[in-house]
């Protein structure tokens, strides 16, 4: 094991692996029983076909989520690394990380909260 | 063993006003959130005015004490940080003073509740119904503002680069919020956004060749980098910097990277045009200055020429197409890509001196634009902004106070003596003149354009004196108290600058000191 990229090799096997494993097993042994639903593509729920009466437009909703997941995304981005280096940062980087969390996170929730955000219709 | 991560030094005294901006406009999401509608407004009107004289006040008492580098060097409180970020909290002040106008509605007349709705419409009226308010710009303009404050303050590229996208989102939606002629608002808004998106682009382009020619973002380092020069990477170092300039001078509006301009100005609510025109000018300049003079000066002889010739253009250009212009608005526009070219000539001085003199055109232009878009705004035909220059016509006989305000701004903008446009002028073209030869030709240039621009002016103010009014029911709405001082204070400020430019002139001078 002198080459640091022997792990990653094997681990791009084993994954590799796994999926021809499951995928075959599968094949194998699993029960074949066709209906239409399952035919269909996945579209978070929407109907990919036949499209809306003009040209297929989706509901502004789904872009107000995808903007709502945003903010929980970028909170991630930042907590990550600081939860790998927290016990070397200090006092001063838990309380920034509160100041953080408090912006980003609890003023933007309670803001789309408030205004409605979170109801579907 | 990971390295132990040591946190850089901070100088609070020194961010304290960013900070207390920025603190203001998550102050503002809150209230937006749990104040009824009712009082809403005049609570995001107060909370916005209290944060910026409060960031006034941490500016002169904490701030000037405190001028240093800060925050491992990525924040840069100098004597010209100081003083743009002096002069845009008060263009801050002035333009929510602008924005808050109601004209004697129940809300502020310049904002729609539902940027995407179409006027009137069933949509538009749910969204009223569903509390949504136009107060949120309040919040979003300040946090636009603490985006500028951090641009002319930025010490390396990616602080500049985070500073330009906080001051630049807020803006978009701004634009897009026009209650009346929606859909030219729109239009504006996304504009905007593609066209500054593209020109963010250029900026990060920019940075990453700078970043591997010098091997770091921070200006001195790139600085230094240029001094001991980096065999086998000349190459990357004319390009990387021209990259970095289009995005930053697609802020100011130079040619050819101006083409947003018009369309924006016009198409934005009024305010928020005076408060963008205004406090994004200064600021783009603020970190093209820094930029220039302390990142990339060394290798000056690369790049000048090229710069000279933008300012050339922007000049020529924005003269020019200003004289065709029929809809106030877009004048106002084209004469503001004009000052951009004779703000850049002040710049490529390349000494104090020169610094000095930009940083006071981009205070005395800032005031009499907020004041003179705040005045068009007033002017209106049937409940809707009379923006068409033939509207104008006859104004001075019916309002004489306004059309001499304007008259008056006008001529500021065309760098009449005894106004604060002429000492603008005067104190960015001087050292220019004795910078060479390249300046002596962009003076000449520069005032050959403002003989153009003031030919347009004079027309404005012949067309509001000397012409019959086309239609009576053009008139001046009442405002507020808080516009008309807004307008009071820009005129004022317009006078005393031109007249007495002295102490300004002075404070510009002590501020011309730059942390390398």
């Amino acid at each position: 094991m002198t080459n640091p990229y022997t792990p990653m090799l094997i681990l791009v096997a084993l994954g590799a692996g796994f999926v021809i494993f499951s995928v075959g097993l599968a094949q194998i042994v699993g029960p074949k029983r066709y209906n239409r639903a399952k035919a269909e593509a996945y579209e978070c729920g929407i109907q990919p076909s036949p499209q809306a009466a003009e040209g297929g437009r989706f509901p502004i909703k789904y872009y107000l989520t995808a903007m709502l997941f945003i903010i929980f995304d970028i909170e991630a981005v930042f907590l990550y690394p600081y939860a790998v280096a927290f016990d070397q940062l200090g006092l001063f980087t838990l309380l920034a990380m509160f100041l953080f969390l408090l912006n980003a996170f609890f003023i933007a929730d309670a803001y789309v909260w408030k205004r409605g955000g979170f109801e579907w219709d | 063993m990971p390295t132990v991560f040591e946190a850089p030094e901070i100088n609070w005294a020194a961010i304290a006003p960013m900070l207390v901006v920025m603190a203001g406009g998550l102050i503002g999401i809150v209230v937006e959130a749990f104040v009824p509608r009712r009082r809403r407004h005049s609570v995001q009107v107060a909370l916005s005015v209290v944060a910026l004289v409060l960031a006034f006040v941490a500016l002169v008492t904490l701030t000037v004490d405190n001028r240093v580098k800060t925050l491992g060097g990525s924040v840069v409180m100098d004597g010209m940080s100081v003083f743009l970020q002096g002069s845009l909290i008060v263009f801050g002040l002035l333009g929510v003073l602008t924005m808050a106008e109601k004209f004697g509605g129940d809300r502020p007349d310049a904002f729609t509740p539902m940027g995407a709705a179409i006027p009137g419409s069933a949509y538009e009226a749910a969204a009223d119904r569903a509390g949504l308010a136009t107060s949120e710009v309040f919040p979003l303009a300040l946090f636009s503002l603490s985006g500028m404050m951090m641009f002319v303050a930025a010490g390396d590229l990616i602080t500049m680069f985070v500073a330009l996208e906080v001051l630049s989102l807020p803006l978009y939606v701004l634009v897009g919020l026009a209650r009346r002629r929606r859909l030219l608002s729109q239009e504006a808004s996304l504009k905007y956004f593609l066209l500054g998106a593209f020109a963010s682009a250029f900026f990060l382009f920019g940075s990453a060749l700078l970043y591997g020619y010098a091997a770091t973002t921070d200006l001195d380092g790139i600085a230094a980098a240029i001094t001991e020069t980096r065999p086998g990477l000349e190459p990357l170092l004319v390009p990387a910097i021209l990259l970095v300039l289009v995005g930053l001078l697609f802020k100011v509006g130079a040619v050819p990277f101006h083409s947003w301009t018009p369309d924006a100005y016009q198409g934005a609510p009024t305010p928020v045009t005076g408060f963008m025109a205004a406090a994004t000018k200064l600021a783009a300049f603020g970190a093209i200055l820094r930029f220039v003079y302390v990142g990339v000066e060394g290798t000056r002889w690369s790049w000048e020429v090229g710069l000279a010739v933008i300012a050339a253009l922007t000049m020529v250009v924005g003269a020019v197409l200003s004289v065709t212009q029929t809809d106030i608005k877009r004048l106002l526009a084209y004469s503001s890509i004009a000052h951009a070219g004779f703000i850049l000539v002040g710049v490529l001085a390349f000494s104090t001196l020169g610094l000095r003199g930009v940083m006071f055109y981009l205070l005395a232009y800032g005031l009499m634009t907020i004041a003179a878009f705040a005045i068009v705004s007033m002017v209106r035909q049937g409940g809707t902004e009379a923006t068409q220059l033939s509207q104008w016509a006859g104004l001075g006989q019916r309002h004489p106070i306004l059309a001499a305000t304007f008259g008056f701004l006008l001529l500021a903008f065309a760098g009449i003596p005894l106004t604060s446009g002429f000492t603008a002028k005067f104190a960015a073209f001087a050292p220019a003149i004795e910078s060479g030869t390249l300046g002596v030709v962009l003076v000449v240039i520069g005032v050959l354009a403002s003989a153009v621009t003031a030919f347009v002016y004079v027309r404005i103010i012949v067309l509001m004196y000397f012409s019959d009014a086309t239609s009576e029911d053009v008139v001046a709405a009442e405002a507020s108290p808080l516009t008309t001082a807004a307008v009071a204070v820009g005129a004022v400020a317009t006078v005393v600058l031109g007249i007495v430019p002295g102490p300004v002139l002075e404070l510009a001078a002590q501020a011309s000191e730059l942390i390398r």
